[in-house]
């Protein structure tokens, strides 16, 4: 059982206890410990279950590697699930709990799973469930569901803040070890713009923990005084507790910073996402230890041996009093010396390789710990913790030689470089026959927009695994001056590759051999992988799920391609690596959403008038970005109700409708009226001055795009409305024809939307209305249908358009933003007498459908052109050109059989459902029934009092009367006969007045 | 009580930088051949400063020229000399091919003061502030919409964005402020 | 995320600032010209994996439109340039032909 030592600890400040609880109990840790250390500190080595067989599971390494130890921490809207222990730092009052089990961790119906597991092999889930069908929805999801999942999902809001922040560099140092301090030292000095950051809250990676001596100073205290010579220059960025998440195109890094993760609840952002653009990367990202697969290599109390030397020398914490070592390397003897300087016992060294000579295995033997090379462990002996190996040949089956007790194992099978950012961005990889790892190919990395080398890797994150030429590496790969700093270690001698222990394990045996202990993958469902036929390593990913949990297989990965490549009889490099994808580590969807939430979750646009809209009960549509009232409801008005008294106001007195989200473009120039007859399908070059057109706008392809009132202002200016959602579209669509194609023409255009506050005043006391107001004579004859006056109307400088869309009569008035909610608030004053009514957008679409006008985006779907909506008196035959012409020219586009724009009235009154189809006779050739219409746009039109529809039908306009079938929900058929689409006020009556 | 208000009258938030919405601004957008004698008669005029050069912005007392692209600069002037300020251009560029236009009301103005002020900017804003030269106005986005700043004092930054999003970014400007999320503590 | 130095305003933006305009260099083909001509215009595109010359424009920035070549491969940029060119400036055409010797040429 783990304990905590009674001295040592590098990292913790036995002064200050701190006290959390793991599943309800109260236990103790200190200052500087992980969750991790301080679990273990505690005894508890089982912390979790598994995911599939919900085996008993426990710590098994030191950092953002670790596959099994992660638990729920927080409560309430600070609860997340799936934080690992090793990279969690403990904070008073921690309350965390263990995942995947029920009823409890001790006991767990689940681990049933485990009794059966050899019926749940790879590609279980794709060979169970198919039959018999039903079975799936009433059986086997209700029961997956029970039982599947990492974590339990957070239920309330997240308490926490998150940020973003941009952050520019010449060079970026991943990695606070002394390959990454020594490159920002190098860097620094060359008075670069220099960050470097680090993942955990410590600098000084493994060196520190190893006893390397680095310019004749323990590493510790080296590490200690380069950083502080990095803080002191301006010019270097230090950041601890920031992962590197990803690195993308152009030097785009991103970094996540922990910023209150260990203060949780003090008003900082929880976390930081930084958006680095570096000149260059440097990762100095260290390597991962990889496990050895032997029988049991998953229970509690089997670790790393990095990571067991770690908690002993980093946290004063032991693994247990007995630990075996197990290895096909001299590293892992570093291990046994810390354990053994603890105090603590280890019963033998278990070395796969024929022989072990080196100075570190000699080291061991003179401290009377039996070496048994050529031997491996045939299985480890417990359940829910480790008390003993048996010990076999490593190139035999298995054959127990001898039983050892102990309550840990610490294993190692050599190191993996931290390869991911160098992948994330096209770096490539070599195969390391020596080393037997993927190292970073330098002559392949990823390349920036100059198209050189992006990124560097440096010290063992480049496959060099000895201090001193790590040192050297990191140096010159900045182009350092002078010396690099020079360290002394051990000497080693080669590992071996080792990817089964023992070599000729049985299938008994495979089957408790854990390649990726987080998706409990192991090494028999990697082989069975290989001899259903997957060969690709990224299918046998899938198909067994290794490395697919949230560990992303750093442990796993390599071991599981070793043993595909086994089976499959060949290299190893011929096998290749999956891709290595961001984040590194998982990032919260609060740091991934940064500021964006809540009332900034989205630019929310608001006119001069919204204040007003909110308080008198602005029941809210958003248009694009805009919000715009549909309606206004009174107290106790049900939406429908308030629609139809609007409209009624407005057709039978006055009505205000806020119009300011219209868009509105200033064109000016010597050719802006050429420009604008190119753009518009109809002519605007001839309206005069004073004087306001319908215009119709296509893209090239001849679909409408965009419609709206053109203004012609002065001889060479033009104003031209576009829809709400069109303003930005439309600007920027004539800045493009502007500056890409006809650059020699003389066309200036600006975009004035937001400078005004626009009103419709529309209604039979529309003029009255305006007339109280005073300051334009706004009579039917000094002011005629389609025109416009400027001047001052009741003291506000204003623009007014003589223009209906509602068929009323009506003004719209363009005023100052400034001063729109004044105005506002004028026009409801004057109206009072007239029982003035604001409008919202359902009635104005109400008004201009009983009128007839279509609506951009309701009878358009961009597959519209203007002629499918008898809309030919407004384009114009005279000209050569406009955008969209030609393609209005191709043969589907003048096809007699287009669907064309009719009325539809329903026989019943009734509305016909929006999008509705028209059945036809017969079927097509996927036996569907045929159509020969569709419902554009439908309303219950209060004038009239029935429902009223527009759509596209095929031959529409020589059909009038024709009565079609609208099949609708429920088998229902909804019949509608074909009529002119001006409902109301043919002749126009009453806006000319 | 004029009836000319601006989009959030005048709120400000105080953070580790203090962020405030500046009220109403004359501001007005000119095109033209910015290297015509015509052009540096206008803007001399209407600013009183040299036609400024390529992301520069130019200022003399409350009136200032900031340039927006190579053919389009924006004059600052008191709000209400802005109706003026439009009539002076158009009079002075009259002949040549131009567009002067009031964006006045289009416009939120607001103010980043503080010694940090500059980190509010940094959580927004995709822009390298170390690189930003004395004198530079940058057009860029702030978070989700369009945005320009310069430095205006020696702790201060001026942001404009467009008048229908300033609770939006007011809103950005308040959160990225708030107290404890300085970006380089000490 | 790229970054293109826009030629207008000299600035080093991100794509965020940016907003992508497909291929560049094409020539309109408007009333008159023939199904294939109208055809080239509006659908055929190179969308090569190397060289390709691309509109972009800087939509937060100084809202101009410009040229930009790229390799679509390693997302190396050779340059960017006016939007007002009827071709590729003969320097950046030299310049990639030094870079991608197997390079066809930019029509």
């Amino acid at each position: 059982m783990s304990t905590r030592l009674s001295k040592g600890g590098r990292l913790i400040d036995r002064t200050k206890p701190l006290s959390f609880t793991f599943n309800g109990r109260r236990m103790k840790g200190y200052a500087g410990d992980t969750l991790a250390s301080a679990l273990l500190g505690e005894g508890q080595t089982m912390v979790g279950r598994s995911f599939k067989y919900h085996r008993p599971r426990g710590v098994m390494a030191s950092g953002a590697e670790e596959p099994n130890a992660l638990v729920g921490l927080g409560q309430g809207g600070r609860f997340e699930p799936n934080q690992r222990t090793t990279t969690t730092e403990l904070f008073e009052g921690a309350e965390t709990v263990s995942q995947n089990h029920w009823p409890s961790l001790e006991f767990d119906i689940g681990a049933i799973n485990n009794k059966v597991a050899r019926f749940l092999p790879a590609g279980f889930y794709y060979k169970t469930f198919m039959f018999p069908r039903f079975a799936w929805k009433h059986l086997f999801e209700p029961i997956v569901r029970q039982s599947a999942g990492l974590g339990k999902v957070p239920t309330h809001r997240d308490e926490d803040r998150y940020e973003y922040a941009y952050g520019f560099a010449d060079l970026v140092i991943v990695g606070g070890g002394i390959a990454g301090i020594a490159a920002a030292l190098a860097a620094g000095r060359a008075g670069k713009r220099v960050w470097l950051i680090e993942q955990t809250a410590h600098w000084g990676g493994r060196a520190v923990v190893d006893g390397v001596q680095i310019d004749g100073q323990d590493a510790d205290a080296w590490v200690k005084t380069a950083v502080e010579a990095l803080a002191a220059m301006e010019n270097v960025t230090l950041r601890t507790r920031t992962m590197a998440a990803g690195l993308y195109d152009h030097g785009y890094l991103l970094a996540y910073e922990r910023v209150a993760d260990h203060t949780p609840g003090d008003r900082r952002p929880r976390h930081r996402l930084w958006r680095l653009r570096a000149g260059h990367v440097v990762t100095a990202t260290g390597a991962i230890e990889r496990p050895l697969s032997f029988a049991g290599n998953d229970i509690p109390g089997v670790m790393l041996a990095s990571a067991v030397r770690d908690y002993v020398v980093n946290w004063g914490v032991s693994p247990g009093d007995r630990t075996v070592v197990v290895t096909n390397n001299d590293d892992a003897y570093r291990t046994a010396l810390a354990l053994l300087d603890a105090g603590l016992v280890v019963p033998a060294v278990i070395d796969a390789r024929p022989e072990a000579k080196g100075e570190l295995p000699e080291a061991v033997r003179s401290r009377g710990v039996r070496v048994l090379v050529g031997h491996g462990i045939a299985k480890v002996k417990g359940g829910k913790e480790v008390t003993g190996v048996s010990v076999c040949i490593q190139a035999g089956e298995g054959a127990e030689i001898e039983s050892l007790a102990c309550d840990a194992v610490a294993m190692s099978g050599g190191w993996s470089p931290v390869v991911h950012l160098w992948s994330h961005c096209g770096g490539k990889l070599l195969w390391d026959e020596a080393q037997a790892m993927f190292r970073p190919d330098p002559k392949r990395p990823a390349t920036g927009d100059d198209g050189a080398a992006m990124v560097t890797a440096v010290g063992a994150a480049n496959g060099i695994l000895t201090p001193h030429e790590i040192l050297a590496d990191a140096h010159q790969a900045v182009g350092g001056a002078g010396t690099a700093p020079g360290a002394v270690a051990a000497t080693e001698v080669p590992m071996q590759p080792v990817w089964i222990m023992p070599q000729g394990a049985g299938p008994a045996l495979r089957m408790k051999m854990w390649l990726d202990p987080q998706n409990d993958v192991k090494v028999s469902d990697v082989q069975l992988a290989a001899r259903e036929g997957y060969e690709s390593v990224e299918h046998t990913k899938r198909y067994t799920t290794l490395g697919m949990a949230t560990d992303q297989g750093k442990v796993s990965n390599i071991n599981g391609l070793a043993v595909l490549s086994g089976a499959l009889n060949r290299a190893i490099p011929a096998t290749g690596t999956t891709t290595f994808r961001p984040p590194y580590t998982p990032i919260s969807m609060g740091a991934i959403a940064g500021e964006a939430r809540g009332e900034i979750f989205q630019p929310l646009r608001r006119t001069p008038m919204h204040e007003w809209h909110e308080t008198h009960g602005a029941h809210w549509e958003p248009v694009g970005q805009w919000r715009r009232a549909y309606t206004y409801l009174r107290t106790g008005e049900g939406v429908h109700d308030a629609v139809n008294r609007e409209i009624r106001a407005v057709r039978n007195s006055v009505g205000l409708l806020d119009a300011s989200t219209l868009g509105k473009l200033i064109v000016k120039g010597p050719d802006a009226g050429r420009f604008l007859d190119m753009l518009y399908t109809n002519m605007m070059s001839t309206l005069p001055v004073g004087k306001c057109r319908y215009g119709l706008m296509c893209t090239e392809n001849g679909f409408l795009s965009d419609d709206g009132v053109v203004v012609r202002l002065s001889e060479d200016t033009w104003l031209c409305h576009t829809t709400t959602g069109g303003a930005e579209r439309i600007h920027g669509w004539m800045e493009d024809w502007l500056q890409c194609e006809w650059w020699d023409w003389k066309v200036y255009t600006a975009n004035v939307t937001e400078e005004y506050a626009q009103v419709a005043v529309a209604g039979p006391n529309a003029r009255r209305l305006l007339e109280k107001l005073g300051g334009i004579d706004v009579s039917k004859d000094a002011f005629p249908f389609m025109e416009w006056r400027e001047g001052t109307l009741g003291g506000f400088r204003a623009r007014v358009y003589r223009i209906s869309f509602s068929g009323e009569l009506s003004y719209e008035v363009a005023v100052p933003a400034s001063e729109g909610r004044a105005f506002w608030d004028a026009l409801l004053k004057a109206g009072e007498e007239f029982g003035v009514t604001p409008y919202g957008t359902e009635a104005m679409h109400i008004m201009r459908a009983e009128k007839g006008f279509i609506m951009i985006g309701d009878e358009t779907d961009g597959t519209v052109i203007p002629q499918d909506l008898n809309l030919q008196w407004a384009i114009s035959k005279k000209k050569a050109d406009y955008l969209g012409k030609r393609a209005q020219e191709r043969s589907h586009m003048v096809d007699p059989d287009r669907w064309k724009l009719v009325g539809l009235e329903t026989l019943d009154g009734s509305v016909i459902p929006d999008g509705a189809y028209a059945v036809a006779e017969g079927v097509n050739a996927n036996g569907q029934r045929n159509m020969q219409g569709r419902v554009t746009s439908t309303y219950f039109s209060p004038t009239l009092g029935k429902g009223i529809a527009m759509g596209l039908v095929k031959h529409g306009p020589n059909r009038m009367g024709e009565v079609l079938d609208f099949p609708v929900d429920g088998g229902r058929v909804v019949k509608a006969r074909i009529v002119d689409p001006v409902f109301f006020d043919k002749d126009g009556e009453k806006q000319n007045v | 009580m004029s009836k000319a208000v601006s989009a959030l009258g005048g709120v400000s938030h105080k953070g580790f930088a203090e962020v405030a919405e500046a009220g109403l601004r004359g501001m007005i957008t000119v095109r033209g051949d910015l290297g015509s004698a015509a052009m540096k008669k206008a803007v001399k005029a209407a600013a009183g400063t040299a036609v400024p050069a390529q992301r520069r912005i130019e200022v003399a007392g409350e009136r200032a020229a900031a340039w927006m692209s190579p053919d389009e600069l924006l004059v600052l002037v008191p709000y209400g000399e802005a109706q003026a300020t439009v009539a002076a251009l158009e009079a002075a560029l009259s002949g040549t091919h131009h567009l002067v236009a009031d964006v006045s009301d289009a416009r939120a103005v607001f103010t980043i003061r503080g010694a940090r002020a500059d980190e509010v900017l940094r959580k927004l804003c995709p822009v390298d502030l170390d690189a930003l030269a004395e004198g530079e106005i940058r057009r860029t986005r702030a978070a989700q919409v369009a945005s320009a700043f310069w430095k205006s004092g020696p702790d201060e930054f001026t942001l404009v964005s467009f008048r229908s999003v300033a609770a939006y970014v007011m809103g950005l400007l308040e959160v990225s402020a708030r107290p404890g999320s300085e970006l380089f503590p000490a | 995320m790229l970054t293109l130095e826009c030629p207008c305003c000299d600035v080093k933006a991100e794509e965020t600032e940016l907003a992508a305009g497909g291929e560049a260099h094409l020539k309109r083909y408007g009333p008159g010209s023939t199904d294939e001509e109208f055809e080239s215009y509006l659908f055929v595109r190179k969308n090569p994996r190397g060289v390709h010359f691309e509109r972009w424009r800087h939509a937060y920035g100084c809202g101009k439109w410009f040229l930009a070549a790229r390799c679509t491969a390693t997302l190396e940029v050779f340059g960017t340039y006016p939007a007002q060119s009827k071709e590729p400036p003969a320097d950046l055409q030299a310049k990639i032909k030094a870079k991608r010797p197997d390079w066809e040429g930019w029509k």
